[in-house]
């Protein structure tokens, strides 16, 4: 019996909306998930892939074809706790799947629903928080602690069952890049310890370390194999609108420069360890002409500075024994027309600071100058302020609240008193912006859209009210890898057509460093580092130091470069990169 | 801001009192808001606002922690104290136009405002110094018997623990929700009492939507925990009533004692 899950010819139906349209979400798929193996499911968004992990412990039931966890079948009603306690689930909102108070509560709630005895209990609920390294905080409140420990609390309820199996619903989706990684390195260690682990997710990096990736689309399984089988097809795999991890990229770029890389390199370390040992054996190399990378340094950009920001600072609880300076002497300037990417931890006061850029919150000493004007200066209208300057928020989504998308669009420009005929032009035009039809979409309701449409309806909506500025925070969460570069395309085109300064909030470096002016960097409240992309990702140890990085091609670079290459530059693409490496591939020939 | 409101909160601590038996706590706080009914005149109030910073000082819950936590409260404080005040007839000490202040009124308004803080300071100390948990783990205890009767024990004190969990994050997300809709121009503070109420919908709107995508993830994650009901369910922590539990039931019923002898032997002002 080495098969933890059997399913057979799985289909799964449900009805969409009033009109009761039928939508296959699952259409006959058939897998095996070995005893111990590690399954990483990958896809778009809406491709099946919850579908079918919740049909994996009878949260659904298949309308056709069967599931077997362990030779139970999950139809069986019989076998229902057994199923559930042996196929643990750890899904995606981390706030959303905490029942108590109580960390230490919350994870004996699994135990205590099996009606274990309570001795047995404390000493799983301790064993479990102690291997997902959360122990000291047993007695905390959970919304107190960051996503990544609330992820990690959440595992560590299932673990506190016993289970087999674990499947993960994109876990670490909506977490920043510390909590990424201290997830991954929970799943990596239970899947040491002999649990079977089933992982959907939409970070390519994260899939490479499975021992088998399944690719869902439609609702059906486009592509099944080892890590290296799969990310090998690069063309199909972006044929299903999906990313390869960079790796792969980066081959791909060296394959062209004349570089021979085996198919089955699909990870940065191995590639690099391969690139150390064969420098030199490749004499026929051609580098390419290398195109200038964009941007220039800051203080050459011209144009006039719409957004200025002096010696800011903001104290949370101020006098109470808790207070926190979230800010802590802030100064930078903006030029008219730039994209500004901000970077810095969660809680390094980057969602601080942008709450003061449009005078959500007010300064505790400083000030924010913007157009000219200081915005908290005597006499100053808040509603100016935020006609000149748009914040979207994180998933901006869950702000929508009108009957129509016309409507909902129209609530910021009508806030601003504009006549009828005006509001009516600008929301077409903020629609189309985002690269929705507005004939098409303007009756129908917000809450119908699919998940990247309610995005781009809601930053429509902060658009309509022709901001000189736009703020984004984080724009991208929780998106599949092609409504994530959709998004960024569609901020390029705002700046580029609308000639509106962009200041994106991001974790990601790449993204960052490919379309950014300017970046500031964050941290505990302060703006560290402050220069074009050029003068910023070169700060190698700097961003280090503060658990950030450089784009993933500038990372590989300074891997490469610690396993004995020499290369000084840090370059922002695979590209890039792989014109870097080719040059210093060519030295060893001529050594 | 939003997140500071301490009511229903839980101050972690290793007291004496944190220690007790919830069940002893729950009963032991009904019987001093009791108490305080029972209470004809200040000295009575004085017997409790003694008792009461015994429990605060034994409890280690900083008081300034507390006194915060009455912060949202006071209005409705100073509501009824003005309300008392104006509406009590007797005989008139200012005459302020159509209002009059009222000895009688003073005292009862000085007598109610008393009773009120004592009576908030006192529950709330039962829930800072009582782990949420435990708290609805001694009322479904409580409430056990009156299952036979129908009363869903179990099923309340499941809702009042995820309502305890659920209450921080709606407020975050009410706070969110607000700041999203004020950067698209939205005004919160002004117009008349019509125009407030329309200005709510885009945070309602979005708050209920919000509420019910986390009430469907939370019941898919409670069930995938294999979550079905009060039957068959153990807990981490059985209760069990010790020496402590005890002297804390003891010293409770000496106070209910002097506060009903109180009035018979020092009738005071």
């Amino acid at each position: 019996m080495n098969q933890m899950i059997r399913i057979e010819n799985l289909q799964f139906e449900y009805k969409q909306g009033e009109e009761g349209a039928v939508v296959q979400a699952v259409k006959n798929v058939s897998l095996h998930v070995e005893r111990g193996s590690f399954t990483a499911i990958i896809g778009r968004n809406g491709s099946g892939k919850s579908t079918l992990a919740k049909c994996m412990n009878a949260l659904l039931l298949p309308c056709g074809g069967a599931v077997y966890v362990k030779n139970w079948n999950t139809a069986d009603e019989a076998h229902l706790w057994d199923i559930r306690q042996t196929a643990g689930m750890v899904f995606q909102n981390p706030d959303n799947q905490l029942v108590s108070s109580i960390v230490e509560d919350d994870v004996a709630f699994g135990p205590e629903n099996l009606g274990i005895a309570p001795d047995e209990i404390r000493h799983r609920v301790d064993e479990s928080l102690y291997s997902v390294g959360m122990y000291e905080e047993r007695l905390k409140a959970p919304h107190l602690l960051s996503g990544g420990q609330k992820q990690r609390i959440a595992i560590a309820g299932v673990v506190a069952m016993r289970p087999e199996c674990i499947i993960f619903d994109e876990p670490t989706a909506m977490l920043d890049p510390n909590g990424r990684k201290e997830v991954m390195e929970i799943i990596e260690k239970l899947h040491g310890e002999g649990i079977t682990v089933i992982l959907i997710t939409h970070f390519m990096e994260e899939a490479a370390r499975a021992d088998k990736v399944i690719i869902m689309d439609h609702g059906a399984i486009a592509m099944e194999g080892s890590p290296v089988e799969i990310f090998s097809k690069a063309d199909e795999i972006c044929a299903l609108n999906l990313d390869v991890p960079f790796a792969v990229e980066l081959a791909s770029e060296l394959k062209k420069r004349g570089i021979v890389i085996p198919d089955s390199i699909v990870e940065e370390q191995s590639l690099a360890d391969y690139l150390i040992k064969n420098r030199g054996n490749f004499p026929e190399i051609s580098p390419l002409a290398q195109k200038q990378e964009t941007g220039f340094a800051s203080s050459s950009l011209s144009g006039r500075e719409i957004l200025r920001v002096e010696h800011l600072t903001h104290v949370y609880n101020e006098g109470m024994p808790y207070e926190t300076a979230a800010l802590q002497d802030v100064t930078f300037s903006v030029k008219e027309g730039s994209f500004v990417g901000i970077i810095g931890h969660t809680g390094s006061g980057k969602s601080t600071l942008v709450q003061h850029l449009n005078g959500l919150l007010k300064p505790g000493s400083g000030a924010v100058f913007l157009d000219g004007t200081e915005i908290t200066a005597e006499g100053v209208k808040m509603r100016d302020v935020r006609e000149k300057i748009g914040l979207v928020f994180q998933y901006p989504e869950y702000q929508l609240f009108e009957e129509t998308v016309e409507k909902d669009v129209a609530f910021g420009p009508l806030n601003l008193g504009w006549s009828e005929e005006a509001v009516r032009k600008s929301v077409r035009e903020a629609l189309e912006l985002v690269g929705l039809s507005y004939e098409e979409i303007k009756d129908r309701s917000p809450f119908e859209l699919s998940g990247g449409q309610k995005r781009r309806v809601a930053i429509a909506g902060v658009l309509a009210m022709k901001p000189k500025v736009i703020i984004l925070d984080e724009p991208t969460a929780g998106l599949d890898p092609k409504a994530r570069q959709d998004i960024l395309h569609m901020v390029e085109k705002i700046q580029r057509m609308a000639g509106t300064t962009i200041l994106l909030v991001s974790h990601n470096m790449g993204d960052i460093a490919r379309l950014a002016d300017q970046v500031l960097v964050m941290d505990r409240g302060t703006v560290c580092l402050d220069g074009s992309p050029q003068e910023v990702f070169v700060q190698e140890d700097c961003l280090h130091s503060l658990g950030l990085g450089m784009p993933p091609a500038g990372e590989f670079i300074s891997l490469l470069c610690k396993k004995g290459a020499e290369i000084s530059a840090r370059p922002f693409s695979a590209a890039a990169a792989a014109h870097e490496i080719c040059c210093w591939m060519k030295r060893g020939n001529k050594a | 801001m939003i997140r500071d409101i301490t009511i229903g909160q839980y101050y972690p601590g290793d007291s004496w009192i944190h220690k007790l038996d919830p069940r002893v706590k729950i009963l032991g706080t009904l019987l001093y808001i009791v108490s305080l009914f029972l209470v004809k005149d200040f000295l009575g109030f004085g017997i409790a606002l003694a008792f009461l910073a015994l429990c605060i000082a034994v409890s280690k819950v900083p008081l300034s922690f507390m006194l915060k936590g009455l912060k949202p409260i006071f209005l409705i404080i100073l509501f009824t104290f003005l309300i008392n005040m104006f509406l009590t007839s007797g005989k008139v000490l200012v005459q302020l136009g159509p209002f009059s202040i009222t000895e009688e009124g003073l005292y009862k308004a000085v007598f109610m405002a008393f009773r009120l803080v004592l009576l908030i300071i006192g529950s709330s100390l039962l829930t800072l110094a009582t782990k949420p948990i435990s708290l609805t783990d001694g009322m479904e205890k409580l409430l056990s018997p009156f299952e036979k009767l129908g009363l869903p024990a179990h099923e309340l004190a499941m809702m009042m623990t995820i309502a305890l969990r659920f209450i921080p994050t709606l407020l975050e997300e009410t706070d969110k929700i607000m700041k999203a809709q004020m950067a698209r121009g939205a005004d919160f503070e002004s117009g008349n009492l019509f125009r407030r109420a329309k200005s709510l919908i885009p945070l309602l709107v979005p708050l209920f939507i919000s509420a019910f995508r986390i009430a469907q993830d939370l019941a898919m994650a409670m069930e995938a925990r294999c979550y079905r009901g009060g039957a068959g369910r153990t807990r981490m922590t059985a209760m069990r009533l010790q020496g402590k539990d005890a002297a804390a039931t003891v010293i409770l019923l000496l106070f209910l004692a002097v506060i009903l002898v109180q009035p018979h032997i020092l009738p005071a002002f």
